[in-house]
């Protein structure tokens, strides 16, 4: 057992255990049990509608589920809400990127951890550091490669797709300190900026910071994670090391043809 | 967290790409014209009256004094429906609380002296703030659905609380804070104009409560996914925006010594066109404290001109709906479909 998974040693990072979650009468998630160990990359993968981004909906605190129960080093995570998830060390970039669009791009950066004021004063009332965020935010546009490329002024809404997206990894990632999930986080980007995200995932890992990437690209997944997990219907089917995976068999799971788990 | 942990955490920056100095983009906000509407207009209005109307006086300081002090009601409410605005809600009452607090207030003044006044007048600004603001959260329904009700609900409630008689206010020191001083030329009206200036436009521009409103308007479920309240953001907005409706309705109060259940009747319209015009969106996410000043300003100089050039209500109200649609048509167009 402790062979096939050495990382049992030490402490799971991430304990997720008997999730569930329905949406009227729709089972979106019906008992889950996820455990990441520090320094994985874990793939998530599974057709439309199986449940991927309500499972990170739900570990971001979006979402409270109905059931089940999610832990980060062992602190439940509780229905606090995103900023509980934040504090814990969870980072999320959401397939629909949760930009404020007529926000600018510092401010999407910083919103909701604004850097204030350091005079005690106007500190206590929310006075705001703008200068501050937008030299931290110039340093998050560098390391997603967008530096030099767009303004920290610039509207979110008067961005491209690719660049929205990219202004959403640098906030997860940005921030990050033990987890980040990237919720199809290549949709929207060219060939360049694609290598760049892959590029940065394996820098988060050089940093210790484990990475869950949810894509419905089987190669990128294989080539990028040590583990993958596959859902369907809202259950996990496979969980697997990608030493025992390649692309038609994580494809016959994602469509049902196989079976992992009962 | 501050910025020096951010970047620590980050790791490495600037190793990633080729940075270049901030110079190497534009830094600036993208412009546009519209964002012009409310100074081009504040020119042509002034330079028309200016010409038509300079024998009767509008160009005197006594004229401009009469202006300043008939905008800051306006005004103060200006500023609050831009918080409104900007979180995507929408408050139709705000005219029905300026009667509801002067009649309050006047009450309040004749059985319990000056400061029982006052606190009466801001009760009226928390109570029926709170009350739309929790009736919109709670009952998830539109605020323009749940204004247009209370709108009704207050007036009614006002012109109940005196059987439609109109209360002086006896108590000179009121009268003297709220309208009726002057400091040098100007009546103290003006001291309430720029305090509510300063305070609207610090609340919105630096803190972070107006980053909040911001997203709440903008991308609700994006700011929710964020980690803000957006529910007691839209309380808080809707609890502003009476406030400064009830404040609006104890500076007319002071100004005529009296409070009659008609003061504020025709105040909404005129306001949202001023805020309109100012630059902000009906649509939420965006908006100008200092555009909506402007946007205040350029309506009572309207009305004022009229009046001087001799024009009667009727052919007042005509002009107004006209320079409505002109500012909405110019403002607020959608891109075509
Ligand atoms: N907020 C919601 N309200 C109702 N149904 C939802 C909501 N979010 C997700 N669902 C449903 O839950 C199921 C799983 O959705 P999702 O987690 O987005 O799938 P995936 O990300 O794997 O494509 C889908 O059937 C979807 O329609
Ligand atoms: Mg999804």
């Amino acid at each position: 057992m402790s062979d096939a998974f050495p990382q049992t040693a030490s402490a799971p990072l991430l304990q997720v255990s008997g999730l569930g979650k329905s949406f009227g009468g729709l089972r979106a998630l019906d008992s889950i049990d996820l455990t990441i160990f520090p320094g994985e990359v874990v793939g998530l993968v599974g057709d439309n509608g199986a449940g991927k981004s309500t499972l990170v909906r739900c570990i971001a605190g979006v979402y409270v589920p109905d059931e089940g129960e999610i832990r980060v080093d062992g602190m439940p995570l509780g229905p606090h809400g995103p900023k509980r998830a934040a504090e814990l060390g969870i980072e999320v970039v959401h397939q629909d990127l949760a930009l404020v669009m007529h926000g600018d791009v510092a401010q999407n950066l910083y919103l909701n951890r604004e850097i204030h004021s350091r005079l005690p004063l106007l500190r206590q009332i929310g006075w705001l550091d703008k200068a501050a965020m937008r030299a931290g935010a110039r340093e998050i546009l560098a390391q997603v490669g967008m530096g030099g490329l767009v303004s920290v002024r610039q509207r979110v809404r008067d961005l491209s797709g690719g660049q929205r997206q990219s202004i959403a990894i640098g906030r997860a990632v940005g921030w990050s300190r033990k987890i980040v999930f990237l919720d199809e986080p290549t949709a929207a980007l060219g060939v360049r900026q694609t290598k760049h995200v892959l590029d940065l995932i394996g820098r988060l890992r050089d940093r210790g910071i484990v990475v869950v990437l949810i894509s419905h690209n089987m190669e990128q997944v294989l080539t990028t994670c040590d583990r993958v997990v596959v859902l369907r219907l809202g259950r996990k089917v496979a969980d697997e090391p990608i030493s025992n995976l390649d692309g038609p068999t994580l494809v016959s799971y994602i469509t049902g043809v196989r079976q992992s788990e009962p | 967290m501050t910025v020096r942990n951010l970047i620590a955490v980050g790791g490495r920056p600037s190793t990633t790409a080729p940075t270049l100095s901030p110079g190497g983009v534009n830094d600036r906000r993208s412009f546009r014209w519209t964002d012009l509407t409310v100074y081009i207009g504040f020119v042509l209005v002034f330079a028309f009256f200016a010409l038509t109307t300079a024998d009767k006086g509008f160009l005197t300081v006594q004229n401009a004094t009469s202006i300043v002090t008939a905008v800051t009601p306006i005004a103060l409410m200006a500023f609050g429906a831009v918080f409104v605005l900007t979180a995507g809600e929408i408050d139709l009452s705000i005219g029905s609380v300026v009667a509801l607090s002067a009649l309050v207030t006047a009450l309040g003044l004749r059985h319990f002296g000056l400061v029982g006044g006052v606190v009466c007048g801001l009760a009226i600004g928390v109570g029926t703030g709170l009350l739309n603001g929790l009736l919109i959260v709670g009952l998830r329904v539109p605020s323009f659905l749940i204004t247009l009700g209370t709108m009704q609900l207050f007036s009614g409630i006002a012109q109940m609380s005196t059987q439609l008689q109109d209360v002086p206010i006896l108590n000179p020191t009121y009268n003297t804070l709220f309208g009726s001083g002057m400091v040098g030329p100007v009546s103290d009206a003006v001291v309430w104009l720029l305090a509510g200036f300063v305070v609207a436009q610090i609340a919105y521009r630096n803190l972070a409560f107006g980053w909040r409103v911001m997203a709440t308007g903008s991308d609700r479920r994006s700011a929710r996914a964020l980690g803000i309240n957006t529910r007691r953001v839209r309380v808080a907005v809707m609890l502003i925006s009476s406030l400064t409706a009830a404040l609006a309705g104890m500076i007319y109060a002071g100004e005529v010594q009296g409070a009659v259940y008609t003061l504020g009747s025709n105040d909404l319209l005129t306001v949202l066109a001023g805020v309109v015009i100012g630059g902000t969106s009906l649509f939420g996410g965006t908006g100008s404290i200092f555009g909506a000043l402007l946007g205040a300003i350029l309506m009572a100089m309207i009305v004022n001109g009229l009046v001087l050039m001799g024009a009667t209500v009727q052919q007042q109200i005509v002009v107004q709906g006209i320079i409505i649609v002109v500012a909405v048509a110019v403002s607020q167009r959608q891109p075509a479909e």
